[in-house]
């Protein structure tokens, strides 16, 4: 089963410039068509299934804006120890 | 039943401020910030940082980084970055400039600070125009280049030729750790960070002068997408800026990072 | 301490040593360099900052960030280096940190010479820099009061966040008088709440310090402050000297080496039986505007001596408001007047019909030798 992962944009910081959009491996960042941030630009958001949580559109997001969760098929007791 | 965890693979560091900047979408002056502040959140030097910001896009680098902060007049960071660290050696004394601050109006100063082996580190973010004040011919601007006060092209018959500060800055026996990254794609970022980390390391064991110059794109000015924008640099800048290690010295060179 | 014979650079630097100066920047130039050369071997030998820049710009720079942190810091240099550390001034004035300046005045326009002159009264005074701002201006006349003021200089400076000027003209910088040390200093321990010094040592407390003020409604409100403060300067630290004020019916005004100089030819009138005194400004910024006007309302008669083209003249003129005549007698391009010659322009001042008519500059112009 490939890694699954998932990015949380912060619509504060986007400003729509899709540098994440081109450098995503698996193509699955786009800018959304319909949301708007308060700043007027479309932010970007992941459009469909298959992010590996690689981090590669926070390396070269200029806004810090991206947080990038990746699951990890840990058991429970790790993050308790 | 296996509970499935999430790890947090990146997210914003600790040493860059809770709010948007203002430089336009895809300027990679955010990139250039965001490493800044990976690192030093990574060595743990934010409470002892004291940056000095530039004139140009960076003026406002205050803002964005959460640490101490003064604001130089154009050009003479690395004076003002000299005076404080001379006052207060243990702290982190970081300039962030762009070309047409450092390379043109402040290249006495840059020079200087390096000759002296001034115990600073400075980032010199090369875009090959002066961006805050609508894209004009910089000291860095290629040959050929259209900007604002070259509409046709850098004439270097009329208006010389580019200046390349690393290769210039690593003639100097002051200088310890001077390199050449580029922002343009995720490995180069990542070397961009590994160098970054590297001057703080000289910065840190009292080894003297560091700079790190960072080829960035401007996309506004250039009149170009971002995307666009790092396409054009990897063409026609790095050949101009080659990427790559101008000084450093041996003692620098044997860091384990 | 005892009385020994320093020569005024030297003076300067060491009582600067003594006030608890943390770090000195500076540029060599004529006629200020020994006070350098002094620091140059002094700072490192206790433990304390010294660095030759590359240039004035370099130098003032430095001060500016030295400033930030809250640390004594000082520069000095001479006339045209002074003009190019008018960028940097001009930040420190807007960012509203402490620092002390020694210019050692020298003949100019341009590279002009290195001989004594008094010609940058109108950019240390008025201004210099771009923007509204206020520097504290000291003028001593002596190596002693060189000393005292130089000591005092860093606690104005940081009472009123202003930078403080020592103005003094080559001639003082050069002799040798003999003076007194004050004691030395401890070094300061504790720092203002504005220094930028690490959140190491204001913990979850980021500072900031620029001169920028974006919104013009802050810049308004930063110069006003400025302002309040300025206003507290002048009530609070005017400082001149008089003699032979109480009887007099005649005045000289002059400051530095031209009061000095003044001075002389003011006893040797009173000699010959001239009722004549002399106001001596010793801030030149705040100017001893008081002082003046109560002058004004008794004197018959004010002559100004400078060792320019009549910069001081000018506020002279603006505090006396045209009730009493004022003369002018200037030595330029670094010439010291001989006290002979104040002393004849005394004898014409209490001796010769005044007038009120035309400015007294062209009256002196018209005295002055025409060489081509």
């Amino acid at each position: 089963m490939p890694v699954k992962g998932r990015i949380v944009v912060n619509e504060a910081y986007c400003k729509g410039c899709e540098l994440c959009v081109d450098a995503c491996p698996q193509q699955v960042i786009a800018l959304d068509p319909v949301r708007i941030t308060a700043k007027g630009y479309h932010p970007a958001t992941l459009v469909q299934e298959g992010c590996t949580g690689c981090g590669i559109c926070a390396i070269v997001c200029p806004e810090a804006a991206i947080t990038v969760y990746r699951e990890a098929a840990k058991a429970r007791q790790t993050a308790a120890a | 039943m296996v509970m499935l965890d999430e790890v947090v693979v990146y997210q914003r560091p600790q040493s860059l401020e809770e709010c948007a900047t203002h430089y336009c979408p895809g300027c990679t002056h955010g990139v250039a910030h965001r490493l800044i502040a990976e690192v030093i959140d990574e060595m743990g030097l934010r409470e002892r940082m004291i940056g000095v910001a530039s004139v140009g896009c960076s003026v406002f680098a205050y803002n964005y980084f959460d640490f101490d902060f003064v604001q130089a007049p154009h050009g003479r960071a690395p004076a003002m970055a000299t005076g404080i660290k001379r006052v207060l050696p243990d702290r982190i004394v970081m300039t962030y400039q762009g070309d047409g601050d450092m390379a043109s109006i402040g290249m006495g100063e840059i020079v200087h600070a390096a000759a002296r082996g001034e115990n600073i580190t400075v980032f010199f973010l090369n875009n090959a125009n002066y961006g805050m004040t609508g894209g004009q011919m910089a000291p860095t601007t290629l040959p050929g280049q259209q900007t604002t006060s070259s509409p046709k092209g850098r004439d270097v018959e009329t208006q010389g030729y580019p200046v390349r500060a690393s290769e210039l800055l690593a003639t100097l026996e002051g200088a310890s750790y001077v390199v050449r990254r580029s922002l343009h794609d995720p490995k180069n970022i990542r070397m961009a960070k590994k160098a970054i980390r590297t001057a703080f390391e000289v910065q840190v064991r009292g080894l003297g002068f560091s700079m790190i110059e960072l080829l960035s794109i401007c996309p506004t000015n250039w009149g170009m997408t971002p995307v666009q924008s790092l396409h054009w640099l990897e063409e026609h800048m790095i050949p101009y800026y080659p990427i790559g290690d101008y000084k450093v010295h041996p003692i620098v060179a044997e860091l384990k990072i | 301490m005892a009385r020994e014979l320093w020569k005024g650079n030297n003076a300067i630097a060491e009582a600067a040593v003594r006030a608890g100066l943390q770090a000195y920047f500076g540029y060599p130039i004529t006629p200020q360099t020994e006070l350098l050369e002094y620091l140059s071997a002094r700072m490192p030998e206790l433990g304390r900052a010294f660095v030759q820049a590359e240039s004035e710009l370099g130098a003032i720079n430095m001060v500016y960030g030295a400033a930030c942190t809250g640390a004594r810091v000082m520069t000095s240099s001479s006339s045209p280096g002074i003009s190019l550390m008018m960028e940097g001034i001009s930040y420190i004035a807007g960012t509203e940190v402490p620092i002390v300046l020694v210019d050692v005045m020298r003949g100019g326009p341009g590279l002009g010479n290195i001989a004594p002159a008094q010609s940058d009264y109108n950019q240390i005074v008025h201004g210099g820099g771009h923007g509204d701002y206020n520097a504290i201006v000291l003028a001593p006349a002596s190596i002693q009061e060189s000393v005292d003021l130089t000591y005092e200089a860093f606690d104005l400076a940081e009472k009123y966040r202003a930078i403080t000027v020592i103005l003094i003209d080559g001639s003082i910088g050069q002799m040798m008088e003999p003076a007194e040390m004050p004691p030395m200093r401890p070094l300061k321990t504790e720092y203002p709440d504005w220094a930028v010094r690490g959140m190491v040592e204001h913990p979850g407390e980021r500072r900031v310090l620029s001169s920028i003020y974006l919104d013009p409604p802050d810049e308004e409100a930063a110069n006003l402050r400025m302002l309040r403060r300025w206003q507290q300067v002048e009530a609070n630290e005017v400082r001149f000297k008089g003699y032979y004020l109480e009887d007099a019916r005649f005045v000289v005004v002059g400051f530095g080496s031209a009061g000095r100089v003044a001075l002389s030819a003011v006893r040797a009138a009173r000699a010959e039986g001239i009722p004549v005194g002399l106001l001596r400004p010793i801030t030149l910024k705040p100017f001893p505007v008081k002082a003046l006007d109560e002058l004004a309302q008794r004197v018959e008669g004010i002559l100004v001596v400078e060792m320019n083209s009549g910069q001081m003249l000018e506020d002279v003129r603006r505090v006396v408001g045209g009730r009493v005549p004022v003369e002018f007698y200037g030595r330029l391009g670094g010439i010291i007047p001989m006290p002979d010659e104040v002393l004849e322009e005394i004898r014409r001042l209490s001796r010769e019909p005044l007038t009120q008519d035309g400015h007294p500059r062209d009256r002196w112009l018209a005295r002055m030798p025409r060489s081509n």
